[in-house]
């Protein structure tokens, strides 16, 4: 295959790539490897060199590194510096890589030896605490999503591949909701963490009827103290906030600042 | 004007006339918690589920002229050169079946800044000049505040406008092709019966707000209250979510981004609708925020509604219907507001 093609006369490499996972469902790389009828194209635009998913014999030279999944191992931890020392981009891809993700969730038990013991029984291994990428590494490029969305990850990776720059949305989930027509689930009575998250996610739950859970984490503007006001007026328990607040991992400096 | 008036069960045949069209009026989406039957314009595909008795939507019918997003050009991308295509998208004539005096009024607010003089959009005007309007009366709802406004009648902007006089339509017929089309029912002059019977049903409509906003000299007390606490509090309360720009049938602001395909070799330039609440709505080249705060962006929504576009245009960015207070989630209307800002204080 060609290694080079080009955009307005200018010549675009393509990037040699690698994916790697830690401590995931792996479900981001597979939707890298989803939405078939655009899936060739988008494999076209990388030189994918490493990504056990969907390929053997991976090498170690690459420029862009994909890692997904939180570090939840000393031995993922290694894995990660070394990737950091390989890569000249490294993105985290989802948001167990961003945030922890739903791992993190372990991380609200006191005394993790006890749920070592729930989930392994008599078979331990090695775990601690789960921990975002970014609390080991410098992480050039976040993409946010459980899993993330494939519309969004080709428009980042093409705009990645022709050095443009990259922004999120910095603006909440409503926006886009309501851009939608939909109506809003608290009219129905359902909670919703849509004024708090990032948008960028095309309001892929309320579409769906489905109340947002966070997963994409904070916006820019981050009104918590609205929120708790208007899950209050809702008759909306103060846990099942926190449920969801707590799901992803996005927001739990917020909720360290949040007033009991 | 001229008036004519045709018996109730005639309206299925004037829906029939225009049913070969792509034919947007009221429909029922759902009810909310408390029972209330909630709105929305869409495709109507049958008379029984056109609504001309809605109370009002959730959503105006914005994404019908101004869509969330829209594709201004397409390149084609060859050789080191590219080529530019532009599509307005005007191919479908609209009909409109059931728009109440506020959302006329709000397209009539539009046309002034969206047909030109200055900055003619041809997207949007392509659509607008497409579209065949019937209006329709309305029952004020607890959160309508137009009759404030100066938006609760419409005088013009409508092909048709139907009230009903109970078991007959009194119409003002404003078009052309609106006359050609009633000729095909049974139209006949109203008499002094039914003058009576359409002046009455104003009175009680009239006697029917509830809801209103004291704007008088209010271009005035906002210069003078430009620094006042209230935007503050009100700036505590908001999300910058830009609920109350996407439900609005007045706002257009938008940006304009673009986007290349996966193949590099085609690219397209869209806009997407936005609202000044949005955190970087005023952040430019460089990062520099203008409007860093929620309570700065939450105050220039208001001062573009109520005085800016006042002193353009000598009449207000608003038409009352009341659709952001009722989407607002963080609970801010605008009447809420203009009161606070009159009497410098925020309700709790
Ligand atoms: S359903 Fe959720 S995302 Fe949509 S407008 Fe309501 S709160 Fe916002
Ligand atoms: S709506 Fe919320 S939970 Fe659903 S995908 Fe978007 S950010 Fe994630
Ligand atoms: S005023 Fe209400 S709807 Fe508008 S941005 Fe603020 S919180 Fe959202
Ligand atoms: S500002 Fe609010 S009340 Fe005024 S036209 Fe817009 S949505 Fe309606
Ligand atoms: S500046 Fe704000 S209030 Fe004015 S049209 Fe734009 S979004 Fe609407």
């Amino acid at each position: 295959m060609e290694k080079t093609r080009t955009y307005l006369g200018v010549e675009i490499k393509r990037p040699r790539t690698a994916f790697f996972e830690l401590s995931s469902c792996e479900g981001c790389q597979l939707q890298i490897l989803n939405k078939e009828a655009s899936l060739f194209a988008f494999l076209d635009l990388l030189d994918i060199v490493n990504f056990r998913e969907a390929m053997s014999n991976g090498s170690n030279d690459y420029e862009i590194a994909f890692v997904e999944g939180s570090v939840t191992r000393a031995d993922e931890e290694e894995r990660l510096l070394k990737i950091r020392k390989q890569a000249k981009t490294l993105v985290a891809l989802g948001s167990c890589a961003c945030f922890g993700g739903v791992n993190q969730l372990k991380n609200r038990f006191n005394d993790l030896e006890w749920v070592k013991k729930e989930v392994y029984g008599d078979f331990p291994i090695e775990t601690q605490k789960v921990r975002p990428l970014s609390d080991f590494v410098t992480v050039d490029l976040s993409i946010y999503g459980c899993p993330i969305k494939k519309e969004e990850v080709e428009e980042i990776v093409t705009n990645l591949v022709l050095g443009k720059s990259i922004d999120h949305p910095r603006y909440p989930v409503c926006m886009e909701c309501t851009a939608n027509g939909n109506i809003c689930l608290f009219k129905l009575g359902e909670p919703c963490l849509g004024p708090v998250t990032r948008a960028g996610c095309d309001a892929w739950c309320p579409n769906n009827r489905v109340g947002c859970w966070g997963c994409r984490g904070p916006a820019d503007e981050a009104n918590f103290d609205q929120l708790q006001e208007i899950m209050d007026s809702h008759n909306i328990p103060r846990q099942a906030m926190l449920d969801r607040l707590e799901c992803f991992g996005g927001f739990s400096s917020a909720i360290k600042n949040m007033s009991e | 004007m001229l008036f004519k008036v045709f018996p109730g069960n005639e309206l299925e045949t004037l829906y029939d006339i225009l049913a070969g069209h792509h034919l947007v009026g009221p429909q029922l989406r759902g009810t909310d918690l408390n029972g209330q039957e909630l709105f929305a314009f869409d495709y109507i595909h049958s008379f029984t589920e056109l609504r001309l008795d809605f109370t009002s939507t959730v959503h105006s019918l914005k994404s019908f002229i101004l869509p969330p997003r829209e594709t201004l050009s397409s390149f084609t991308l060859t050789n080191g050169d590219w080529e530019k295509h532009v599509d307005l998208g005007i191919y479908k004539p609209h009909v409109f079946f059931g728009l109440h005096p506020c959302d006329i009024n709000g397209l009539n607010k539009l046309d002034k800044v969206l047909t030109g003089p200055v900055y003619p959009d041809p997207f949007y005007t392509g659509k607008r000049k497409n579209m065949f309007i019937i209006g329709v009366n309305c029952s004020p709802q607890p959160w309508c505040f137009c009759k404030s406004m100066g938006t609760d009648t419409v005088l013009s902007g409508f092909d048709m406008f139907l009230t009903d006089l109970g078991d007959r339509y009194f119409v003002e017929i404003q078009s052309a092709i609106a006359y050609d089309i009633l000729t095909e029912l049974p139209i006949v002059d109203p008499t002094e019966a039914d003058h009576r019977r359409f002046v009455e049903l104003m009175d009680e409509r009239n006697s029917k707000f509830t809801c209103q906003v004291d704007n008088s000299d209010l271009t005035k007390i906002l210069d003078l209250e430009f620094q006042s606490p209230v935007w503050q509090e009100w700036g505590k309360k908001c999300m910058s979510c830009g609920s109350c720009a996407s439900v609005c049938p007045t706002c257009y602001c938008y940006g304009v981004k673009e986007f290349v395909d996966l193949d590099l070799t085609n690219a397209t330039k869209q806009r997407q609708l936005y609202s000044c609440n949005l955190i970087d709505f005023a952040m430019v080249a460089g990062g520099h925020n203008f409007r860093p705060d929620s309570a700065s962006r939450l105050k220039y929504r208001y001062y573009h509604k109520h005085r800016g576009f006042q002193e353009a245009y000598e009449e207000a960015l608003c038409v009352g219907c009341g659709r952001c207070g009722q989407a607002c989630l963080a609970g801010i209307t605008v009447p809420d507001v203009i009161d606070s800002v009159r009497r410098q204080e925020v309700p709790k």
